[in-house]
């Protein structure tokens, strides 16, 4: 008798390893636990439709409860696993692992779907009441109580869920500043070029940015709430709430329990096989080589990398050799301003600008040794779509022709020049 | 009086024909996707920027969902299969009560 795969976390990733399998035709007990009370839900939108208070939680969820019984997936919400132990007999996967209600859920095949936590503060104050992070439902639904009666909102973060965040809170019409260490905003995921685009953006509706402003404590205001956020310079930024968006740590103790392999994520191949045999891992918590260059590894947070990495950790736990080859994309939403992305940008040498940057309409195509390897597009899904299809087919467009932006981008795809 | 539950019908590429219960105000991928509907995946949730809840609206319901924006057209012009007179990103065609009796065709490729 098989006692089937068990799928830690319950998440993008985890179902879609449960339902991969099923759609491979794997018949045999699947279960995935979750620590959140909620059935599996879409993230991405808990800092911009549902933030907002245009989706309610039943709609972000990606199935019915009917249908993970007719599928026989069961799922255990509320259940944190705490223990995970391999038992060293029949196949290579085999163990237990143990709740954090003392409940034991054996297995012979393992997927770790685990993610990632939010980055915590560790400053004088960072506990105060007012002070969000934005990563599950809970903390969506807490932050959008809180600016129901916020009137002045300090973001600590200058990355995609700050801005999104940043902008509903605008939008609603608060006094929002922006705070970022680093001299530019989302500067690990784009060229200087589109972060200086977002800061003119939020600037002209409104918000303030401060760039390379480092944060030395949160003060307690009334009601012993938070009241102001303290920059290193000695500024002062009153705050009604506090928002950190700071970068999230992947949660590998569970791996490092079983003894995975763990670098900044549990390190996967491109198959999503740990370093321990028959335990496959999917989505944030992983790192992996580049899957377009094979040149260093990267750990990507995104929708897409969580889909494409669990159906190749599916096929993998049911004996397939299907590598990783998609080409990743990831969208934000930030006010009216739609950036698309496509490919990764790592190691880039040239960027190439095309479209209306003060029209708002513009696209940003980054190349590396003369070929083309990741779009930023900014509502301009044309120019998006472009370049993941040149990307996938693994073709090119020439860079000084990019530039152009009358030529449509869908008449520039060529072979890719042979890298030096 | 009760309220009209809109009956969708997906249509998949092996012959499968399966009936959900569509939730007015909400969009047509939803009720697909939540009930666990082969064939449309829609990655991105329902942003239009996927491609892959693409459908084919049969022809005496294509004026009743209504034109596609300008989005929605760039990603039926150069993100899904295969592009016919009746495309539409499911996501982006809310279920109202006139869409009772719905029926798409899915294609046999999603991006």
């Amino acid at each position: 008798m098989t006692l089937g795969v068990l799928v830690v976390g319950a998440n993008q990733a985890g179902v879609q390893v449960a339902v991969s399998l099923r759609e491979h035709g794997y018949d045999g007990p699947v279960t995935m636990v979750g620590a959140e009370p909620h059935l599996p839900y879409q993230r991405p939108p808990l800092s911009k439709a549902f933030l907002s208070g245009s989706a309610d939680l039943g709609t972000l969820a990606f199935r019915t409860a009917a249908f993970y019984e007719e599928q026989g997936i069961t799922v255990l919400t509320g259940t944190r696993v705490e223990h995970l132990a391999l038992s060293g007999e029949g196949p290579a996967a085999s163990g237990t692992a143990t709740t954090d209600t003392g409940r034991e859920l054996p297995f012979d095949r393992l997927a770790l779907t685990v993610g990632a936590r939010p980055r915590r503060l560790q400053l004088p104050g960072a506990e105060l009441d007012g002070v969000c992070y934005l990563r599950h439902a809970d903390d969506a639904i807490r932050l959008r109580t809180e600016l129901e009666s916020a009137q002045t909102v300090v973001v600590i973060g200058g990355g995609f869920i700050g801005l999104e965040a940043a902008a509903v809170a605008r939008m609603r019409g608060k006094a929002v500043t922006v705070v970022e260490a680093a001299d530019r905003l989302i500067a690990r995921a784009v060229a200087p070029v589109v972060s200086d685009f977002y800061r003119g953006a939020h600037e002209r509706r409104g918000t303030v940015v401060r760039l390379s402003a480092s944060v030395t404590a949160l003060e307690e205001g009334p009601r012993g709430r938070v009241g102001a956020v303290v920059l290193a310079d000695g500024t002062r930024l009153p705050a009604d709430v506090v928002l950190v968006g700071v970068g999230i740590v992947p949660r590998t103790e569970l791996a490092e329990q079983i003894g995975a392999s763990c670098d900044g994520g549990i390190v996967v191949d491109r198959c999503a096989r740990t370093s321990v045999p028959g335990v496959v891992a999917a989505g944030d918590c992983t790192v992996f080589p580049n899957p377009m260059t094979g040149e260093g590894s990267v750990r990507l947070e995104s929708v897409q990398n969580a889909v494409s990495q669990s159906k190749v950790a599916a096929a993998t736990l049911l004996g397939e050799d299907v590598p990783y080859t998609d080409v990743p994309w990831f969208w934000s939403d930030q006010y009216d301003l739609k950036l698309q992305i496509a490919g990764l940008n790592a190691g880039h040498d040239k960027v190439v600008v095309r479209g209306d940057r003060e029209g708002e309409r513009f696209a940003a195509l980054y190349y590396r040794r003369g070929n083309l390897v990741a779009c930023d597009a900014v509502n301009s899904p044309a120019d998006y779509l472009t370049v993941r299809k040149a990307l996938a087919q693994g073709a090119t467009i020439p860079a000084e022709r990019a530039e152009d932006s009358a030529t449509p981008l869908k008449t520039l795809i060529t072979t890719r020049a042979v890298a030096a | 009086m009760e309220c009209l539950v809109p009956k969708l019908t997906f249509l998949s590429a092996d012959g499968t024909v399966r009936a959900v219960d569509g939730v007015v105000g909400e969009s047509v991928m939803l009720a697909a996707v939540q009930n666990g509907v082969p064939g449309i995946i829609a990655e991105c949730g329902g942003n239009a920027s996927c491609g892959t809840c693409h459908v084919w609206v049969a022809d005496d319901y294509i004026d009743a969902v209504g034109e596609p924006n300008d989005t929605e057209e760039d990603m039926l012009d150069l993100a899904v299969s295969e592009r016919r007179t009746g495309s539409r990103l499911s996501c982006q065609i809310r279920v109202t009560e006139d869409l009772d009796g719905l029926a798409v065709e899915i294609p046999p490729v999603q991006p």
